[in-house]
């Protein structure tokens, strides 16, 4: 591993100055590749990669530069854009950076090409999660568009998704995580341990959710659920009168007067919770070690029903073939390699391949993010900015704990237009 | 080769030619004009009127996730006039638009009348006119957003209160309410009633305020008989300013209200994030119509053409 990070650097140095023949260098590289690795520096290519922005760090494309030699061009958009624009521009990318629901809903148009797992080097290393839905042999697959019902297609061509694992992997997970309840420890004053705890009339005016459709659903779900209200077939595709009940509940709690503001976007989510708007609300665990880095106390609850979790992976886009083709299957496994994931794990994320990115990672790094362990100095960021001090615990403890205790994943429902008026109703209510 | 046929002519050719300069000249005049009116034509035809016209094409058509569909169906306005949300978002936008407006014009109008009628030299108005628009040098939001911690829980206002003791608890509804939305829009949009209000009572001929003393008309007979009607070229114009940017608001609903109220063009922005054009086209329509109805209103009742 440590030798082909350092050799390309030189050559890629060289192949920063000849970016202006990529194209060129494209269509003549096809004709060179024998094996990998490939050293792509040697013929610029470009791959175009978009995505809905979490994982498009500019560290990672230039690290990408460096070690392969391909230029990594990114494109980031919200979820709903990055879903029409798969569908409806499928030759604008060559590497689509989506979520698992929304692969859900552009794999059918035939946008996607699955990856034949011979050709991916690290197929082996990635977590079970994304290939049974299990964690652990004794895990409860979670409800919701779980990364595993859209990972495999039997053929390359075939639209649906197939049962169990196969040789066609739709996407290979990048980033992922467990979100929950964010609270403010010194405001609260008692005991959070469930969901239901955001409606206890104790906080009425000092809760948020938050006002992005599809993820408010599930929070909400959640919440209904814990409260003992209902009991869902699939949080993550429910009926019309599921969607009526949850909408109810919300407009009813919201004329009480149980909420304080509606969050929609990330610096919102920290605004009310470092001011002391709210002391208790739907967020996400960026938002909580912002919170954190202004020296305020805020918490990462983790809740007694389990978290509700999102994933994104890689996609390769339809119209790749010959030598792009042969890169992008380069870049995924760089990507799944570890420098990335040991850089996504230091920011709180998970990655797919937790064994690459362990090598990546110092021993008390991987102890505090994975292992769940009292760091035994600073927690740096990838950037190298102070996240915790010496003798912090994450919250929620251990990868395992954590994404074993998945309850459902974000999803795209069948009556998802029927959720979104009614969600506006709440809204206007 | 005109002088040969001038002199082969003579007597034809003389007053023929003149007419024809003439006419040549008419349209060479009428040409020019054409000319003339034809950048702010073609500006106002590619930048204004196609995009509405483009509106009002997509509102009539299909769409999902994936794209849209050129059709003609009336499907986006039966669901945006069929539904009790759009009514009462409709509700919730008039009832700003009204509070604000009515606050705006008393605020705007006293300030315009101090400003014209209380400052004695021409200079000192200036002056203080521009103090009025120094708020403007910074940008909307940021204006919008800097009343966040003033009026939070733990803001300016309910620490000062509490520290003085004049309240026990923070008082809540100073932030994410329909007071904070308010006053909020009040803060921005004032301005747009002092200029125009202040221009026309710039222009009242004073020796007609005389008159009305010599008359024998009090202070407040002089404001409503005289200085009021005079003015209301003014509040027209005013009027127009803030019922449209009000009508057309979703930042301020959105930020001040903590998502917690809606108004119309936060209802469309919703809809374009989830990538619902027609359906916002739709909507976009219906409010024009209800803008511009409002607009002809104002304008019926007013003639702001009409100089003193």
């Amino acid at each position: 591993m440590t030798t082909e990070n350092k050799t390309p650097k030189g050559i890629s140095r060289r192949g920063l100055l000849k970016t202006g023949a990529a194209a060129t260098g494209a269509v003549i590289g096809s004709g060179l590749i024998t094996g990998f690795p490939t050293i792509w520096a040697q013929n610029p290519i470009t791959l175009r990669q978009f995505g809905t922005g979490v994982s498009n760090i500019n560290a990672i494309a230039e690290k990408c530069k460096a070690d392969l030699g391909i230029t990594l061009e990114m494109t980031a958009t919200d979820s709903d854009a990055a879903a029409q624009r798969a569908v409806t521009q499928p030759d604008s990318y060559d590497i689509a950076d989506i979520e698992y629901w929304i692969l859900k809903k552009v794999f059918p148009a035939g946008v996607i090409q699955p990856m034949d797992i011979k050709k991916l080097k690290y197929y082996d290393k990635i977590v079970p999660l994304f290939k049974t839905g299990k964690l652990t042999p004794d895990s409860v697959i979670a409800q919701g568009t779980a990364p595993h019902t859209v990972g495999f297609v039997e053929a390359p061509g075939e639209k649906t998704f197939a049962k169990g694992e196969t040789q066609w992997f739709t996407m290979v997970p990048t980033i992922y995580n467990a979100d929950t309840l964010g609270i403010r420890p010194d405001l609260v004053g008692r005991e959070i341990t469930t969901w239901a705890d955001i409606m206890d009339p104790a906080f009425k005016g000092k809760t948020s959710i938050l006002n992005i459709p599809s993820i408010g659903i599930m929070d909400a779900a959640m919440i209904m659920e814990a409260m003992g209200n209902i009991k869902y077939a699939d949080k993550g595709n429910m009926t019309k009168e599921e969607i009526d009940a949850t909408i109810d509940f919300l407009i009813k709690a919201k004329q009480d007067g149980q909420f304080r503001a509606f969050w929609k976007s990330f610096d919102e989510s920290v605004n009310l919770m470092a001011s002391g708007e709210v002391v208790i609300q739907s967020m996400w665990s960026p938002a909580v070690a912002a919170v954190r880095s202004k020296g305020i106390a805020c918490k990462y609850q983790p809740l007694k029903e389990g978290y509700r979790s999102w994933g994104g992976g890689l996609g390769l886009a339809a119209h790749l073939s010959g030598a792009q083709l042969d890169a992008a299957y380069e870049y995924i496994n760089w990507y799944t390699s570890g420098w990335v994931g040991g850089y996504l794990n230091r920011q709180g994320y998970y990655s797919a391949a937790m064994d690459t990115a362990k090598e990546f990672m110092s021993a008390d790094e991987w102890g505090y993010w994975i292992e769940g362990k009292p760091a035994q100095g600073d927690i740096l960021s990838p950037e190298g900015k102070v996240m915790e001090k010496a003798g912090a615990v994450r919250d929620g403890g251990s990868f395992v704990e954590r994404m074993g205790k998945v309850a459902c994943w974000n999803s795209v429902m069948d009556e998802d237009r029927y959720m979104v008026k009614r969600w506006n109703e709440f809204i206007a209510a | 080769m005109t002088a040969t046929i001038t002199e082969e002519h003579p007597q034809i050719e003389a007053p023929a030619r003149l007419a024809l300069i003439a006419s040549i000249g008419r349209i060479a005049a009428c040409v020019a004009s054409y000319l003339q009116a034809a950048p702010l034509a073609l500006i106002l035809g590619f930048f204004f009127l196609l995009p509405i016209l483009m509106i009002a094409v997509v509102s009539f058509w299909d769409y999902d996730f994936a794209g849209l569909y050129p059709d003609f169906l009336t499907m986006n306005y039966t669901d945006t006039l069929g539904s009790w949300v759009t009514w009462k978002t409709y509700l919730n936008t008039l009832k700003y638009t009204a509070l604000v407006w009515g606050l705006t014009l008393v605020i705007g109008f006293w300030v315009a009348y101090f400003l014209a009628f209380h400052i004695r030299t021409t200079t000192m108005q200036m002056v203080l006119f521009l103090v009025c628009t120094v708020p403007f040098l910074t940008s909307n939001i940021i204006r919008m957003i800097s009343w966040i911690p003033v009026l939070g829980r733990n803001g300016l206002v309910n620490s000062t209160l509490i520290e003085m003791g004049l309240i026990p608890a923070p008082i809540e509804w100073l932030l994410y309410s329909d007071f904070a939305v308010v006053l909020a829009m009040v803060h921005l949009n004032t301005l747009f009633m002092v200029t125009p209000i202040f221009n026309t009572l710039m222009r009242i001929d004073k020796s007609l305020i005389e008159a009305a003393r010599d008359a024998g008309a009090n202070g407040r007979q002089i404001l409503w008989n005289v200085i009021l009607p005079l003015a209301k070229p003014g509040i027209a114009i005013g009027s127009i300013f803030v019922v449209t940017l009000v009508m057309a608001d979703f930042s301020t609903v959105q930020v001040m209200s903590g998502g917690q109220s809606a108004s119309v063009a936060l209802m469309m922005k919703n809809q374009m994030s989830l990538l619902q054009y027609p359906a916002a086209a739709a909507n976009a329509v219906v409010l024009l119509i209800v803008v511009l109805l409002m607009v002809a209103a104002i304008l019926r009742v007013v003639d702001i053409r009409k100089e003193l």
